[in-house]
């Protein structure tokens, strides 16, 4: 089977085993499939059209199966997802277009690697500064219960804020929440365009849009950008589909460990505290940025060890909040179905 | 193995949309699959989890 796949037992052990990681990456934030794969597949020695085309038909295949689990718990706004996929669409036209201009100038690379570390940047210390808040807050009002329901409280200060601002027409979310159109459009493009311009999946910033923004439960955010992120990554794959660029046997094998990494992403939703998890994906994301800093200083000063160094740190981190989640998921299991809660 | 490789003849749009579905296949089955493994599974795991 695995001659058939075009794939040595170690290579498809590999890709299992970093699909793992990724599907639970994928199943509790909603993110983190082609920031991570696509570097993978280029230091493993792929072609980029074939890295990138391969690495956008996994997200995709693992979008399906992360939207599955969170629709068997109803944290998939559909209405809101599809809404978004028009807006995001239109905004990728708009960021290409933008990026083949700045080449046109001679400037791409940099601006779009500038970008993509300020980005990462940007959206780490709104996690990381989000979370010490609530820690803060939650010092003064926490019994030490389990993760909470939907409720206003999910819903982050900035987002509330937003939504206070009653702008017609008003769209009723899926919780009950109410979010403009000018917002959901307005943020669909520019999730759009950041990722058009950066050549990423962008789920790392369209779930912290959906819920710092437009104001949704983090669970909920994740449900829905997964499912955004099931179509836009179904237009990316047939995309290279076409241009015969996509290797079913590296699809096959990192899918057979991200749908069991992305049950127990999704799983773990349920029972563990955002708030324990949010500031490791924060220090993530800036370690993330510092990585692609790394990588960008490694093409400019034609240091390839950087790169080496890069990728270290972008997989180390998140198989670090990879480990962090499940530990959290266990002590969360215990906690609730210990002898002492029996 | 590329779309071009496990249809080879077939029209581009024709190879992608057989690889998306071979995907799409994938992923229900992987999801099926899994979910049975957990429904027998996960009581156990649980169990154990909390027992330690």
């Amino acid at each position: 089977m695995l001659g058939l796949l075009g794939l040595s037992p170690g290579l498809f052990a590999l890709f299992v085993v970093f699909g793992f990681m990724v599907g639970v990456f994928f199943g509790f934030f909603g993110m983190g499939g082609s920031f991570l794969v696509t570097p993978a597949l280029l230091i493993l020695g792929y072609p980029a059209p074939v890295a990138i085309g391969s690495s956008m038909t996994f997200v995709f295949g693992t979008a399906v199966i992360a939207t599955l689990k969170h629709h068997d718990s109803g944290q998939v706004d559909y209405r809101l997802g599809g809404l978004m996929f028009v807006g995001i669409a239109l905004g990728i036209e708009g960021g290409s277009r933008l990026v083949f201009g700045l080449e046109a100038l001679g400037i791409a690379d940099a601006v779009v690697g500038v970008a993509y570390v300020l980005v990462l940047a940007a959206i780490g210390l709104l996690f990381t500064r989000s979370a010490l808040n609530d820690d803060g807050d939650e010092d003064e009002t926490d019994d030490g219960g389990e993760a909470d329901e939907s409720s206003d409280d999910d819903v982050p200060a900035i987002a509330q804020r937003i939504q206070s601002y009653d702008i017609p027409p008003m769209m009723t979310l899926a919780d009950g929440q109410q979010a403009s159109l000018w917002t959901i459009s307005g943020v669909s493009a520019g999730v759009g365009v950041i990722s058009g311009f950066l050549g990423v999946g962008g789920g790392f910033v369209r779930m912290p849009a959906i819920y710092y923004v437009i104001g949704t439960s983090l669970a909920a955010a994740v449900g829905t950008s997964l499912f955004t992120g099931l179509l836009s990554g179904g237009v990316g794959a047939f995309t290279y589909g076409r241009a015969g660029v996509i290797d079913l046997g590296i699809v096959t094998a990192l899918l057979v460990g991200s749908a069991l990494g992305a049950r127990i992403g999704s799983g773990a939703t349920a029972y563990v505290n955002e708030d324990d998890v949010t500031i490791y994906f924060g220090v993530m994301l800036l370690v993330a940025s510092a990585a692609v800093a790394l990588g960008e200083g490694a093409r400019w000063l034609s240091m390839p060890v950087l790169d080496q160094v890069s990728f270290v740190l972008l997989v180390g981190s998140a198989l670090f909040v990879c480990s962090i989640i499940l530990y959290h998921g266990a002590l969360a299991v215990r906690r609730e179905r210990g002898p002492s809660s029996v | 193995m590329t779309g071009t490789e496990l249809l080879p003849g077939a029209s581009p749009t024709l190879a992608a949309l057989v690889v998306l579905a071979v995907v799409v296949l994938e992923a229900g089955l992987l999801h099926a699959g899994y979910g049975i493994v957990e429904d027998r599974l996960g009581p156990v795991v649980f169990k154990r989890i909390a027992r330690r």
